[in-house]
């Protein structure tokens, strides 16, 4: 006798989810309360500030009055726009694997890891320009809440670049195996993987107005 | 896959090695057993520690054999471990870890914890994290020494102890994430066919809110943990203020920071933490007391939406610990008012337990000992902390030894009575053997005597004005001389207290191999599912030989019209006769 967990694949009747599908919900509640912590402490550090951000801008060296004069807008933007766009790859990746379309899950999962590659390096090249006027997170408290609120969301979207990674290549075995269930479970594992993703998605639509626009 | 074939290979009982078998299971039961000796192990550590500590308190400066005299260093880390080694690796690892592991899947009728492989990974996070937190004494300048607190803008500049406490706490937080999301799952979708909610027993409700406060409340505390490391690592300064001077001159930082963030962030934790040393305990007296009175608990409903109410203002009262840093009469009468609500549904429980007592024909078996005793040491621990949770009375209380004696008494006469009551409890399920009787009362009475030597004194010092974590024991103050002598009554019942817990090592020990072996599976003639498991001891992986159906409450004990002295939770009712078939239809 296998010992098999029940609702692994299938959703329970009156709960009406599978086990990994309840299991990401409350992580990304966990998650929430993280990210919810992080947010309440720049609201928190941000109150008690004499000047906000509390620093020159890098060019005219004058006090900057509005985050945007020290940070890079369009570069945010852009990676909102590549961050969005990666959410919709993902979400046909997950789509294909639905109509059992598998190099259409190749294709768009693929997308989906080069956008979030894209991401990080726009980042790099932000937080390069940073070091390369000097500056950093021990500068002010603005710079430091920028850098560990931007820095762990970018966390974040590693990790998630090593897991679609894992099920765009090694992990693709299970669907490969051609066994019903198997392939169900894979398509479940890309349902709750895209949850996380665009999870990570939201945390940066609120990052990017609060700390690069108001 | 590799799960299937895992489970597969323990199941059928194929050879699997030692370590499979012991160190990477995915049995929740020997996950759980892993959990309750490693928290045992150092539950154990952390009390040697404040036994040097009390050392110190009542012969200042008297050398310890092998140790030598305590340096104030010395005292300041063995302080900060002491608390944080209790609560993080000690008490909740054994009551939600251990118990919960064990208890749970098997209450509500599961063959194994939703995620088996993520529950092996909460063990290993719980294990290195608490491995990185004893390494913290072998590191230059010892550990941490900022307390269990960790306030800076002290532990921001404290030497390298602090930030691998702060490494040690994001593993031990990671390990209670995936363990409260696992608990969660696990409650929410393998509950058997028949057990619904209100069917569960007590201590599987407590677990439940347990993994909620869990998996809410640990988030920000990691958000600060990060903050505190971002200071110590990346020389931000989200926690010292401009201008801050310290021994060695004005600090060179940017400043601008706040400590009373880390203040509000860490509270927000570690008031929900309270309740989550609390509940599990509770829920293990419930099911003592359950089945040691014969009686269903007074008021189950009542007591579970007690239970929900407190795990939902758990959430509102944290800044009751921080009335004396100025934050405002404002907040402070809003936490005033939440804290007093709060201990409504406290003491609604309590007195649920209590009233179950009321005609019961109780036996005084040894866990029921345990669980009694919890009883009125939670209450005096609950009662003491009325006058913390009232701005007024709490500034002058705040940070004396009356508040070290409050909290004490809710969780070492309180949780810890409870978990031995527990280990007393489930070590037939366990092992299939029982601990001995003898060696178990004197624990017992020896236990709850020096515990109340230990801690009652502090809440008479406390009220003397006598302040907490002094190097002297208060020596160096005038006021203090009234009540010195109290040091050493309570070092004295410290050291009684750690003589006592002996024969519970040794019954412990002894019995895995060489106890009565139980007679029936189960022992304590009660109803719940883990009584119900598959007979074989230890209970195999997979725990049923057949998946098990509900019909009934909890705790049917009994029940009038009966001629069963009790009805286990999976017995099916007999066939209805005619008669009664049409009567119903009639009603």
């Amino acid at each position: 006798m296998e010992l098999l967990i029940p609702y692994e694949v299938t959703p329970r009747r009156d709960t009406g989810v599978n086990n990994a599908k309840l299991g990401i919900w409350l992580f990304l509640a966990s998650e929430v309360m993280l990210f919810g912590g992080l947010f309440a402490a720049y609201i928190f550090l941000r109150m008690g500030a004499d000047a906000w951000p509390g620093m020159e801008t890098f060019d005219t060296h004058e006090m900057a009055t509005r985050a945007d004069q020290v940070l890079s807008v369009p570069l945010a933007t852009l990676n909102t726009v590549i961050l969005i766009a990666s959410s919709v790859t993902m979400v046909l990746s997950w789509a294909s694997l639905k109509m059992d379309n598998f190099k259409g899950f190749r294709l768009h999962m693929g997308l989906t890891i080069l956008l979030a590659l894209g991401f990080l390096v726009v980042k790099a090249f932000e937080y390069g320009s940073k070091f390369s006027h000097h500056v950093g997170p021990d500068t002010n408290i603005f710079l430091g809440i920028y850098f560990v609120l931007t820095g762990l969301h970018a966390l974040h979207v590693t990790g998630g670049i090593i897991v679609n990674a894992y099920f765009w290549g090694p992990g693709t075995r299970m669907w490969l195996s051609g066994n019903e269930r198997d392939k169900a479970h894979f398509t479940n594992r890309i349902e709750i993987a895209g949850l996380y993703w665009h999870f990570v998605d939201l945390v940066w639509i609120f990052l990017f107005p609060m700390i690069y626009l108001v | 896959m590799a799960t299937k074939d895992d489970h597969a290979g323990s199941h059928e009982g194929h050879h699997v090695g030692f370590w499979r078998k012991y160190w990477f299971s995915t049995d929740h039961k020997v996950i759980g057993i892993q959990y309750g000796i490693t928290a045992l192990f150092f539950l154990l550590f952390g009390f040697i520690l404040m036994l040097l500590m009390r050392w110190q308190l009542a012969s200042p400066g008297v050398e310890i054999p092998l140790l030598g005299a305590l340096t104030p260093e010395m005292y300041n880390q063995f302080g900060a471990m002491h608390g944080t080694i209790m609560v993080f690796m000690g008490i909740v690892p054994l009551a939600v870890g251990a118990f919960g592991n064990y208890v749970v899947p098997l209450q509500i009728g599961a063959i194994d914890m939703a995620f088996p492989r993520l529950n092996m990974a909460s063990y290993h996070f719980f294990f290195w994290g608490g491995i990185v937190m004893l390494a913290s004494f072998f590191v230059p300048q010892g550990a941490a020494k900022a307390g269990w607190t960790s306030y800076p803008p002290l532990a921001d500049i404290e030497t390298m102890g602090q930030t691998m406490w702060l490494w040690g706490m994001v593993l031990l937080i990671t390990s209670s994430l995936l363990g409260a999301i696992n608990f969660l799952t696990t409650i929410i979708q393998l509950r058997t066919e028949g057990m619904t909610f209100f069917r569960m027993p007590f201590f599987v409700w407590t677990q439940f809110v347990t993994a909620f406060l869990l998996l809410l409340a640990f988030p920000p505390l990691e958000a600060a943990g990060f903050l505190q490391l971002a200071d110590r690592l990346l020389g931000t300064s989200f926690f010292l203020p401009s201008g801050l001077v310290t021994a060695e001159g004005p600090l060179e930082v940017s400043g601008g920071g706040s400590p009373l963030l880390w203040q509000h962030l860490f509270w927000f934790l570690a008031h929900p933490e309270v309740y989550v040393l609390i509940l599990p305990a509770m829920g293990i007296v419930a099911e003592i007391v359950a089945n040691n009175t014969r009686k269903p608990l007074w008021g189950y409903r009542l007591m579970v939406y007690s239970l929900i109410f407190l795990g939902f203002m758990s959430f509102i009262v944290w800044a009751h610990h921080m009335f004396i840093t100025g934050m405002g009469t404002a907040i402070s009468a809003f936490f005033q008012v939440t804290t007093m609500i709060i201990s409504i549904p406290s003491v609604v429980i309590l007195s649920a337990l209590f009233i179950t007592l009321w005609g019961g024909s109780i036996r005084f078996s040894t866990p029921m000992l345990f669980a009694l005793g919890f009883l009125p040491m939670f209450g005096i621990g609950g009662l003491t902390g009325l006058p913390l949770g009232l701005a007024p009375t709490d500034i002058p209380l705040h940070d004396t030894y009356y508040v070290i004696g409050h909290f004490h008494y809710v969780v070492a006469p309180g949780t810890i009575l409870a978990l031995f009551a527990g280990i007393y409890y489930w070590f037939p399920k366990m092992t299939g053997r029982t601990l001995n009787d003898t060696l178990g009362k004197v624990h017992f009475w020896g236990t709850i005597i020096s515990m109340n030597g230990i801690f009652f004194p502090m809440l008479i010092q406390g009220l003397a004005g006598v302040s907490r974590r002094l190097f002297d024991g208060g020596l160096a103050y005038s006021f203090s001389e009234p009540v010195l002598e109290y040091n050493m009554v309570m070092s004295v019942s410290a050291a009684a207290l750690f003589l006592f817990q002996f024969p519970f090592i040794i019954n412990f020990f002894m019995s895995m191999k060489g106890g009565k072996k139980v007679e029936k599976a189960n022992h304590w003639d009660a109803t719940t599912l883990e009584w119900s498991a598959t007979p074989i001891m230890p209970v195999p992986h997979g725990n049923f030989e057949t998946v098990p159906r509900v019909y009934r409450d909890p705790y049917e004990y009994n029940v009038p019209g009966s001629d069963q002295p009790y009805l286990s939770q999976d017995l099916a009712p007999p066939p209805a006769t005619r008669a009664e078939a049409l009567e119903k239809v009639e009603a």
